[in-house]
């Protein structure tokens, strides 16, 4: 952010003419111009430590403590926390189940990408599939929930649905473990398509069109403009789309709770912590178990970034 | 680099500062709210925190409050109904500003009840008028009061349970679970709804507690030993939940259950059992007329145990109604305590046991009387080390997971066995209860 702003900047202070005549405007006006973007950036600076830092910061100090959540009696335990959830391996158990929505993700990535290539060329009723495919994202994840509930219920939309092509099925979706994870983490396709299309539609729009007329004149078909063109293009988003949705299995909230509530072996990592913390008081250990998943993701993300570098895109 | 240790290091500042911050709500002295002399000198406005968001919304406790400034005129009522009652306390009992009437919400210590209530008076003094009074007693004092009782048993169709060719009510387990078959080979109804995916109608099962061993002092039992010992209540009532989804007489698909459509379906007789408690049957009536069906089919029948020949229920509070250690009107919020309790007539408006000693019993629970259940008031004065055992092991014995897992393991979308799992719910228990000290 700073290092726009200055060069930016940079030109100005360059021109003999400017500098003089900013040496020449008083104190006071100068002290004034100083202040104006930190005014206007006042609003959200305020917002952004009130709702988000300071949460934080708190959230941190409440892990070093055996807080109940509610008592006005909180101790200081140092690291205990971290100790009870490192020598307590069926914690992390639950990651397993992020496995799950970590391969709902690449099918996500890889179904976004096919619509946002075919949508970005001239196709009928463009406007019209782009609207569907986004529409999913806008809805309220709690709105999603229930109406996948109905859905998956026994004689639902799904079996009504499945009825109509012959096929009778007689399963209870969300009655076994794995059934029921691949039905949430399909929900969770479904629901996150739209954004990574989306994204992957903007990058792709942002290739300029006399690449794909050069590409044709040299004889090559749409899947050659694929590969050489549109996939090198856009890589900078698909490394942020890959990294949100590494983070995003590793912090499924949602579509299980509503769901099922982590029932039947759906229980991720953030239900998990939300149970420790709401149902049996143990604040302390949930913030730490929250602070633990913040330091995995962050540590993901620093390795995944290690090993794809985020170069320039330079196509011609 | 060098910016971000400045700013990891502002940000640790800061968390400490906040924890130094937190805290400091709720008093250490505590203080006692007094049943007022005279009616006519109270006054003030105070504010009921109230579960009961339907009874606000219809008018039902304006009604209440119209009824309470007969005898206390300069007293005005004001009502906040929360959805998510115990979420929302929780956090606003955070600052002083919790009304100045509240339900405890279950997450307060027991041994809190002092810095966020005021007394209601001795225990010795009240315990001879009202019931559930040791749920509430810290010290000898006790900080709140339950405006109504309730017994936990099975809402069944009696239509359907007749037309299974069963009259009477089963008294062991097993005769249970056979009228259960029963019903299912004799009837379309569902023979036992779990109502799984609501996760709370399963908490209930916990209820089970003292009416196997129709001891009053089975709640301590919990706090003194593992309460899946052989031939102990709570096994006793796990078991048979296992067997009746091992038996298959529950739901095709338990995931996707609806506790609203569910009192209909039980009402038509769709379903024909659900473990609940005596305060369901005001609504299950209620679901019945609507469905067009007749409101007399639905029944309620105790735990199928006997001792000595007579089954046993257990009677236990609901919400229990205390005052706010920091209001200003603390003689107008006793006020309101004492007459809801004595006088609004809440308890048999919903056709539930009065918390007033000696009261007569609803008139649904007729059967109860003539049948001679012998109803226990469970001795409470273990109970809050009972909750301490139960998340401190994160068993969850008053919350709905390991029941989940109970149906899950009985219809085999788990591994395992039914002594293991209730042998390792006793292992963690046991641990917990030693690491407790008590």
């Amino acid at each position: 952010m700073t290092d726009t702003t200055e060069k930016a900047a940079r030109p100005e202070e360059a021109a003999p003419a400017a500098r003089t005549a900013r040496a020449r405007v008083p104190r006071r006006l100068r002290l004034r111009r100083g202040l104006t973007p930190w005014l206007f950036l006042a609003a959200p600076l305020v917002l952004l430590i009130t709702f988000t830092y300071a949460p934080v910061a708190n959230m941190v100090a409440y892990s070093f403590t055996d807080w109940d959540g509610v008592s006005p009696e909180l101790s200081y335990t140092g690291a205990d926390n971290y100790v009870e959830l490192f020598t307590r391996p069926e914690l992390f158990e639950v990651f397993f189940v992020s496995g799950y929505y970590l391969a709902a993700s690449v099918i996500q990535i890889v179904v976004a990408l096919y619509f946002a290539t075919v949508l970005s060329f001239n196709v009928r009723f463009r406007n019209f599939f782009k609207g569907i495919l986004f529409f999913p994202y806008l809805i309220n994840g709690v709105a999603i929930g229930f109406v996948f509930l109905y859905f998956f219920q026994d004689g639902g939309t799904l079996d009504s649905v499945l009825s109509l092509f012959g096929v009778h099925s007689d399963r209870a979706w969300l009655g076994t473990p794995v059934s029921a994870n691949v039905s949430l983490a399909g929900v969770s396709v479904w629901r996150y398509m739209g954004l990574n299309f989306v994204l992957f539609l903007g990058a792709v729009q942002s290739i300029p069109g006399e690449l794909y007329e050069a590409a044709e004149l040299d004889g090559a078909n749409r899947w050659h403009q694929f590969r050489y063109i549109i996939a090198p293009g856009i890589r900078p988003v698909l490394s942020l789309t890959v990294i949100l949705s590494i983070s995003g299995s590793l912090s499924a909230f949602e579509v299980p709770f509503i769901m099922t509530g982590g029932a039947t072996g759906t229980e991720t990592f953030v239900i998990q912590t939300v149970k420790l913390a709401f149902q049996f008081n143990k604040t302390g250990l949930a913030s730490a178990a929250a602070v633990v998943l913040l330091l995995i993701i962050l540590a993901v993300t620093w390795v995944q970034r290690r090993l794809v570098p985020d170069d320039k895109v330079d196509l011609v | 680099m060098n910016r971000r240790t400045k700013l990891a290091g502002s940000l640790f500042a800061a968390a400490l500062l906040a924890a130094g911050c937190t805290g400091s709500g709720g008093t250490s002295k505590g203080a006692d709210a007094k049943a007022p002399v005279d009616p006519d000198k109270v006054t003030g406005t105070i504010t009921v925190l109230t579960h009961r968001t339907d009874l606000v919304q219809d008018g039902t406790m304006k009604k209440y409050a119209a009824e309470f400034n007969k005898t206390y005129p300069k007293v005005e009522v004001e009502f906040d109904a929360l959805t998510d009652y115990e979420g929302e306390v929780k956090i606003r009992m955070n600052t002083e500003n919790y009304g100045d009437v509240l339900m405890i919400p279950a997450v307060i210590k027991k041994s809190d009840y002092p810095r966020f209530f005021a007394s209601l008076g001795t225990e010795t003094e009240r315990a001879k008028k009202y019931l559930f009074t040791d749920f509430t007693t810290v010290d000898g004092k006790v900080y709140g009061q339950s405006p109504m009782g309730a017994l936990p048993g099975f809402l069944y169709n009696k239509r359907v349970w007749k037309e299974a060719g069963i009259t009477d009510w089963p008294t062991t387990p097993a005769q249970f679970i056979d009228g259960l078959k029963a019903v299912k080979s004799r009837t379309d109804a569902i023979p036992y709804y779990t109502n799984f995916k609501d996760m709370w109608p399963l908490t209930n099962w916990t209820y089970v507690d003292g009416a196997v061993s129709c001891d009053p002092r089975a709640t301590s039992r919990l706090a003194a030993g593992d309460p899946w010992a052989e031939g102990e209540d709570l096994r006793v009532g796990d078991t048979m939940l296992y067997d009746i989804v091992r038996g298959g007489l529950i739901e095709k698909d338990p995931t996707t259950t609806n506790w609203e459509a569910s009192k209909p379906k039980l009402a038509k007789g769709d379903i024909a059992t659900m473990w609940l408690g005596s305060w369901a049957i005001t609504q299950f009536r209620a679901a019945a007329k609507q469905a067009g069906t007749n409101p007399d089919d639905i029944g309620f029948m105790p735990f199928p145990a006997q001792k000595d020949g007579k089954h046993c229920a257990t009677m236990s509070p609901d919400y229990n109604q205390a005052v706010n250690v920091n209001s200003d009107h603390k003689e107008a919020a006793r006020a309101w305590i004492d007459w809801f309790t004595d006088k609004s007539g809440y308890a048999a408006d919903n056709l539930t046991l009065s918390p007033v000693k000696g009261a007569p019993l609803p008139e649904v629970l007729q059967p109860y009387e003539d049948a001679g259940v012998k109803l226990i008031e469970l001795d409470d004065a273990k109970g809050a080390a009972v909750k301490e055992i139960d998340n401190q092991s994160e068993v969850g014995i008053y919350k709905p997971d390991y029941r989940q897992d109970l149906v899950d393991l009985a219809r085999g979308a788990r591994k395992g066995s039914l002594d293991d799992f209730l042998g390792d719910l006793g292992r963690r228990w046991e641990e917990a209860r030693k690491s407790s000290g008590s």
